[in-house]
C-alpha cells in the first residue's frame, strides 16, 4: 500500500505512444478516495487515453502507473457489442462480477432502467444503453470509477440527473471517480480536481485553479472561464476576487 | 454393450455434443469459425505425426493444433498481414506436409476417407475414454475461465479494465479449441469439426434470447444431430461425419422456420 493509504491510483509522468506518435505524454495525477477528478480537453488531447493509462489496459506505456485496488467500475466512451451474442440488461450486469440481484436492481432503478432490465441489449437506444452502462458500474460498489463521457445520448434532464447520481455514489460509497466529461458546467459543479489535458497537461488545480488559467483560456475561449465564475458565484455566494484569495 | 460398434460410435458420439455446444457457442461469439478450420487441417499433420512415431491420435493431434496456434499468435505480432490470410496459409500449409508426409508413409494403410470424414467403425473403447475424461477436463476448465472469456468476448476493455486478465482466458481457451478437435477428429472427420462446432450453435442463436439459453440449445441441438446422424449412417450406410453436420444443418433450418413465424407474430 502507499504511505497514503486513501489514493486509489496515481500516474506518474505517465504516456502512451501508438504507430510513433504521442496520444498523451507527462501525466501525473491522483485519484483518492471520495474524490472526483475530472478530465477536460479537446477532441483528440488524450482524455480517453489517460484513462486507460489508469486502468491498466494499455501495457507499454511510459512512466508508472500505481494502482491500490481492483475493485474498478468502467464506463468507456465507445463500447461496440457483437450482436452474434444473445444479451439481456440483466446479462450484462452481471458481466464481471456476480452481484446480487438486489443490487442490480437498486442500480438500475437509480439509473431509471429498472424497465428495461430484461430487454435486449441490442434493442436500447443510446442513452438507455448509457444508464445501463452507468448502472453496471457502479453496481459493484466499485472503490474506483472510471466514467468516460457517461452521460453522452442521454437527455437533458436526465443528464443532470446522472451527474448528481455520480455526485451522490462519491460521497455515499466513498469511492474515487476519474470522469471525463465535455460540459464545463458540470464538471466545475461536482469536481475536486481538474485536469485540463492537451496531449500533455496544459494546467490542473480546483476548478477555479483552472478556470482562470490562461492556457485554459485559449483551449476553450474566454466565454468557458465566465460559466466558471458565474457557477462559483451562484453556489458560494463570494465574489470572485475574493476566490481567488481563498484559495 | 461396448461390444457393438455403434454402442460405441454413439457413446462417443454424444461425449462430443456435449463439449462442442458449449465450445460452439464461443466460436461464433469470438468469429473464429475459421480458427477452427485452421486447427483442424493441421490435426492432420498430428494424425500422420501419430502413426509415425506410434504415438496415441487424440494426443499427437492436441500437440500438432496447440503448436499451430503458437505460430499464429507469434506471425500475428511479427507480420502486418491480415488475420484471415495467416490462417489461410497455417491451414493449408499444415495440410499440404500432412499429405506429402502421407505420402512417404508407405508402409501403413491410410483410410483417409475415414480420416477426412470421420468413421463411426473406427471408434474403439480407448477412444470412448479419451472423449468422456477429456471432455470432462474441457468442460471443467471452460466453467472456470466462463467469466473473463465472455465478458472479453463481450467487451475486451471492460474485461481487463476490471481486472479479468482476457489474455489468459484467451490463451486457455485456444489450447481448448485445440483439446475438442483432438478427441472428435476420429469420429467427425477433420473437415467437418469446425461444422460440429458452428452449426449447433448457430441453430441456438435463432432461438436464444441469452447466452445460457444459447449454450444449453446449441448442446441439445448437438445431442440431437449426432442421434439423428448416427442413427442415418447406419441405416444409409453413409459416413458417420457428413451425416451428423446434415442432422445439425437440417435442425438450423427448422430453427430459421421459427424465426420467420416470429417476425410474422411482430408484425
Amino acid at each position: 500500500m502507499s504511505l497514503e493509504n486513501s489514493t486509489l491510483v496515481k500516474l506518474n509522468n505517465a504516456g502512451f505512444k501508438q504507430n510513433d506518435k504521442w496520444l498523451v505524454e507527462g501525466v501525473s495525477l491522483t485519484v483518492e478516495k471520495g474524490k472526483i477528478v475530472t478530465l477536460i480537453g479537446p477532441n483528440g488531447s488524450g482524455k480517453s487515453t489517460t484513462a486507460k493509462i489508469a486502468l491498466g489496459i494499455y501495457k507499454n506505456i511510459e512512466g508508472t502507473v500505481e494502482k491500490y485496488t481492483n475493485k474498478v467500475g468502467y464506463v468507456p466512451q465507445k463500447i461496440s457489442i457483437d450482436w452474434t451474442l444473445p444479451l439481456r440488461v440483466y446479462d450484462f450486469m452481471l458481466l464481471t462480477e456476480d452481484i446480487k440481484d438486489e443490487a442490480i436492481d437498486e442500480a438500475l432503478t437509480l439509473t431509471g432502467v429498472m424497465h428495461l432490465k430484461n430487454k435486449n441489449l441490442g434493442n436500447l437506444s443510446g442513452g438507455e444503453f448509457q444508464r445501463v452502462l452507468i448502472a453496471r458500474a457502479i453496481s459493484k460498489k466499485p472503490e474506483l470509477l472510471v466514467l468516460d463521457e457517461p452521460v453522452q445520448g442521454v437527455d437533458y434532464t436526465g443528464e443532470i440527473a446522472l451527474y448528481e447520481l455520480i455526485k451522490k455514489i462519491s460521497d455515499t460509497l466513498n469511492c474515487g471517480i476519474l470522469l471525463i466529461s465535455h460540459d464545463l458546467h458540470t464538471v466545475m459543479t461536482a469536481t475536486d480536481h481538474v485536469v485540463c489535458l492537451n496531449g500533455h497537461v496544459c494546467c490542473s488545480g480546483t476548478p477555479m485553479d483552472v478556470a482562470k488559467n490562461n492556457e485554459y483560456k485559449t483551449l476553450f475561449g474566454e466565454q468557458a472561464s465566465q460559466i466558471l465564475s458565474v457557477y462559483e458565484h451562484k453556489h458560494d455566494h463570494v465574489h470572485s476576487e475574493e476566490g481567488i484569495k481563498k484559495n | 454393450m461396448l461390444d457393438d460398434f455403434f454402442v460405441r460410435a454413439l457413446i462417443a458420439g454424444l461425449g462430443i455434443a456435449l463439449v462442442t455446444g458449449p465450445l460452439g457457442c464461443f466460436v461464433v461469439w469470438r468469429r473464429l469459425s475459421y480458427f477452427g478450420d485452421t486447427l483442424s487441417h493441421s490435426a492432420l499433420l498430428g494424425v500422420t505425426m501419430a502413426y509415425s512415431f506410434e504415438l496415441n491420435i487424440a494426443l499427437s493431434v492436441f500437440i500438432i493444433s496447440s503448436v499451430i496456434a503458437l505460430i499464429l499468435i507469434q506471425l500475428q505480432k511479427k507480420t502486418n498481414l491480415p488475420g484471415d490470410a495467416l490462417l489461410g496459409l497455417l491451414a493449408h500449409s499444415s495440410l499440404a506436409v500432412g499429405l506429402v508426409v502421407i505420402g512417404f508413409l508407405t508402409f501403413i494403410r491410410f483410410d483417409i476417407m475415414g480420416l477426412l470424414f470421420g468413421d463411426i467403425l473406427a471408434v474403439t473403447t480407448n477412444d470412448i475414454f479419451i472423449i468422456w475424461t477429456g471432455g470432462a477436463v474441457i468442460l471443467t476448465v471452460l466453467k472456470l475461465i466462463w467469466k473473463p472469456l465472455f465478458a472479453s468476448t463481450v467487451n475486451y476493455e471492460l474485461a481487463e479494465a476490471e481486472g479479468l486478465n482476457p489474455d489468459r482466458a484467451k490463451a486457455i481457451f485456444t489450447i481448448l479449441m485445440a483439446a475438442v478437435i483432438a478427441i472428435s477428429i476420429k469420429m467427425v472427420g477433420l473437415l467437418l469439426i469446425t461444422g460440429m462446432l458452428i452449426i449447433p450453435a448457430a441453430m441456438a442463436r435463432n432461438i436464444s434470447d441469452s447466452p445460457q439459453k444459447m449454450v444449453l440449445f446449441s448442446v441439445i441441438g448437438g445431442l440431437l444431430s449426432v442421434l439423428l446422424g448416427l442413427f442415418s449412417s447406419l441405416e444409409f450406410n453413409t459416413s458417420s461425419g457428413p451425416s451428423i453436420i446434415m442432422a445439425a444443418l437440417v435442425l438450423f433450418i427448422l430453427s430459421l422456420l421459427n424465426i420467420k413465424q416470429s417476425i410474422k407474430l411482430k408484425n
